[in-house]
């Protein structure tokens, strides 16, 4: 459960959020919609702790965003990859483990570096690696501990159609297991594709909020238009 | 807990084992300024034993402020620092892995530095050896626990590593003055009893400074 | 405190300060006697050290203010630390002014590096640093959080600076020693003198303080016209 109320964050002079309220059930995928800095990026980093806000309140699961506990069960994964280059991919992973209290074997982070599809360059520097490749890494790391609730900011970035595909195979297992997750998205038909209900930031707020059910991929994308149109 | 903070240092020394940034910049700046204030000092060629622990300290000073930048630099590439802010420990932590991680590769430095001012300035110490170490130690220590915080509030303003001099001299001065006094007791001075005063000023520094530097640190991390 | 009632509490402040500094300055240059060995030029002692008194004094507002900002997160917490920061540099300023002025024709020497003087340099530095920090950190948010941590540190380095320096002078100790006691005659004066620094104090951190709140309001009144448009 994330509880969002009269959300507001300030940047000087610049409102990057104002009086945002959105409620969010357990399970639910819901894909943020939005132009450029209408706010999706400032709501996912308040989401999972990187940010305070300035007004409002923000729980999830009960807790504080950023708290001890609600950093346990959240995952972050954004267009920048939080992976050491000087470091190989299983070095990073082990790293991130044991910050995360998981006892995983070698054995268990060469298997989830081989599901990303980099099987054999496990123990190369991730300077090494194309922009897709350690966007791949970066996927494995943030699901690395399972998290309940997923923030992903613009996760297809940079991934060729394999990685794409990866990503969702990801994603689907994690509805499957009943996981909540906020995903930023650009591609319009990928993003209604992969959420059970959509949501269209804009100038801060939330513009349109409706359940993928409850309309075709058409009609979403011209509303979506006419709102982004609007000035 | 002790596990994470060694996680994190172990992070920070396998890097720099691997690519040596850090230290080689270190070391030959350390150096360079070495050869300068042989220029500047000539006048003082005979008593130049006199002047070194100055020398010395400005060096480690200049070295050590290249060591601290790099601390925070380097998890800025990629926004490596999200992935600590994310992960469910007392943020303090990261705190206690980086400033013993700045401390270990300043002190491998000033090791270096000495010996080379050893041969620069033509000087001989033995039975004087396990007193420097000390106070290297407690000096290092002092300047790394406060340095890491200030490091973290540099990285994160306009200026970016420029900063971190302005804003850290003037807070480590009384390790700068005690340690060069001390230094000085031990190479020229009468006796060793009168290293108690500026140990014990160096030492009260470091707790205070690392324990404030501890509890505050979560307010200064950000990405 | 709305308006009325802090322009009233200003202008009685103002008032108090006329009056102080005309007595003060009577007190200092008429009332108080003559020095002995140094003459008419010992008289920058009652507005030298006041200074630097009141110097600490704002220093150690910004602190106070410093931690109340990182618990209660409120903005005008984080003014008033700006405020006493920039009015103690100030009256530092006055202090590393007027020492090598009494200095000079004392010791023929522009600058004695005698702990007193010392001290009050580097504490000048080091809330300079602080008003770095503040100007290269664009975010206000930010930039109130950043600026107390270092309020915090530049304070509780503060003693430290002045116990190592002094020492430090106890080791290589110089000609140039400052006299501790005062005279009883001069006391009269000293204390008018300090008290008319303290009411100074109060006054300038006050506008200071209202010069702050009134950017704070504006910045967020800009904030509300950016929305509307």
């Amino acid at each position: 459960m994330i509880e969002v109320q009269g959300l507001a964050k300030y940047f000087g002079r610049f409102s990057a959020l104002r009086d945002l309220h959105l409620d969010v059930s357990d399970g639910q995928f819901i894909a943020l919609f939005g132009r450029n800095g209408a706010g999706k990026t400032t709501l996912l980093r308040i989401l999972a702790g990187l940010s305070r806000p300035s007004a409002g309140s923000v729980w999830i699961r009960g807790s504080r965003p950023g708290s001890l506990d609600a950093r346990g069960f959240t995952g972050y994964l954004s267009h920048n990859t939080a992976l050491y280059l000087d470091l190989t991919a299983l070095e990073n992973l082990r790293f991130y483990a044991r910050l995360l209290d998981l006892s995983c074997a070698d054995a268990d982070l060469e298997r989830r570096i081989s599901r990303v599809g980099l099987a054999g360059r496990a123990r190369e520097p991730v300077r090494n690696y194309s922009r897709g490749m350690q966007q791949r890494l970066a996927i494995a790391r943030a699901f690395l501990h399972d998290p309940a609730v997923l923030l992903l900011d613009e996760p297809f970035t940079g991934l060729d159609r394999e990685g794409t595909e990866l990503l969702t195979n990801y994603l689907d297992e994690a509805r499957s297991h009943g996981r909540t997750c906020l995903m930023a998205i650009h591609d319009v038909p990928l993003g209604y594709a992969l959420a059970d209900r959509l949501v269209v930031i804009e100038k801060g707020g939330v513009a349109l909020d409706l359940a993928r059910k409850a309309s075709t991929l058409e009609e979403f994308q011209r509303r979506y238009r006419d709102l982004t149109e609007e000035c | 807990m002790l596990g994470k903070v060694w996680a994190v240092l172990r992070k920070d020394l396998l890097i720099e084992l691997r690519t040596k940034d850090s230290l080689n910049a270190m070391l030959f700046f350390g150096i360079v300024v070495l050869v300068v204030f042989n220029f500047a000092l000539e006048s003082l060629r005979d008593s130049i034993r006199t002047a070194v622990p100055g020398v010395l300290w400005v060096s480690f000073v200049f070295s050590g402020t290249l060591g601290l930048n790099r601390m925070f630099a380097s998890e800025k590439e990629n926004s490596c620092l999200q992935g600590l802010l994310m992960a469910p420990m007392d943020r303090g932590i990261v705190y206690l892995g980086k400033t013993l991680a700045a401390a270990i590769f300043m002190f491998i430095a000033e090791i270096a530095i000495f010996v080379c001012s050893l041969i620069f300035f033509n000087l001989t110490v033995w039975s004087e050896i396990p007193w420097l170490i000390l106070v290297f130690s407690v000096g290092t220590l002092g300047f790394t626990a406060v340095g890491t915080l200030l490091s973290a509030i540099s990285v994160n303003t306009r200026m970016r590593e420029v900063l971190l001099p302005l804003i850290l001299f003037p807070v480590v001065l009384p390790i700068l003055v005690n340690a060069v006094e001390a230094t000085n007791i031990i190479l020229n001075g009468p006796d060793y009893r009168a290293l108690k005063l500026p140990l014990a000023i160096m030492t009260t520094f470091t707790v205070i400074f690392g324990t404030v530097s501890y509890l505050m640190f979560d307010f200064v991390l950000e990405d | 405190m709305d308006l009325t009632k802090q322009k009233k509490l200003d202008a009685f402040l103002l008032g108090i300060l006329l009056i102080g500094m005309i007595l003060a300055l009577y007190m200092a240059f008429l009332g108080a006697p003559r020095e002995r060995t140094m003459g008419d030029l010992q008289r920058i002692f009652y507005f030298h050290v006041p200074s630097g008194i009141v110097g600490l004094l704002a220093f150690a507002a910004n602190f106070v203010a410093s931690v109340m900002y990182l618990i209660k997160k409120d903005r005008k917490w984080d003014s008033l630390a700006l405020s006493a920061a920039e009015v103690g540099v100030m009256f530092f300023m006055i202090v590393l002014v007027t020492g090598p002025i009494w200095a000079k024709p004392v010791w023929f020497v522009w600058w004695t590096w005698s702990p007193r003087l010392t001290s009050s340099l580097v504490l000048w530095l080091l809330y300079l640093a602080y008003m770095l920090v503040r100007a290269y950190v664009p975010d206000p948010e930010r930039r109130a959080v950043m600026s107390a941590v270092f309020g915090i540190i530049a304070f509780l380095d503060a003693p430290i600076v002045f116990f190592s320096i002094r020492w430090w002078r106890d080791m290589h100790p110089s000609a140039m020693i400052e006299k501790g006691g005062i005279d009883p005659a001069m006391v009269p004066a000293f204390l008018t003198c300090s008290l008319v620094f303290l009411v100074l104090l109060v006054y300038v951190i006050r506008r200071r303080l209202f010069l702050e709140s009134a950017r704070v309001e504006l910045e967020r009144l800009e904030r509300a016209a950016n929305l509307v448009r």
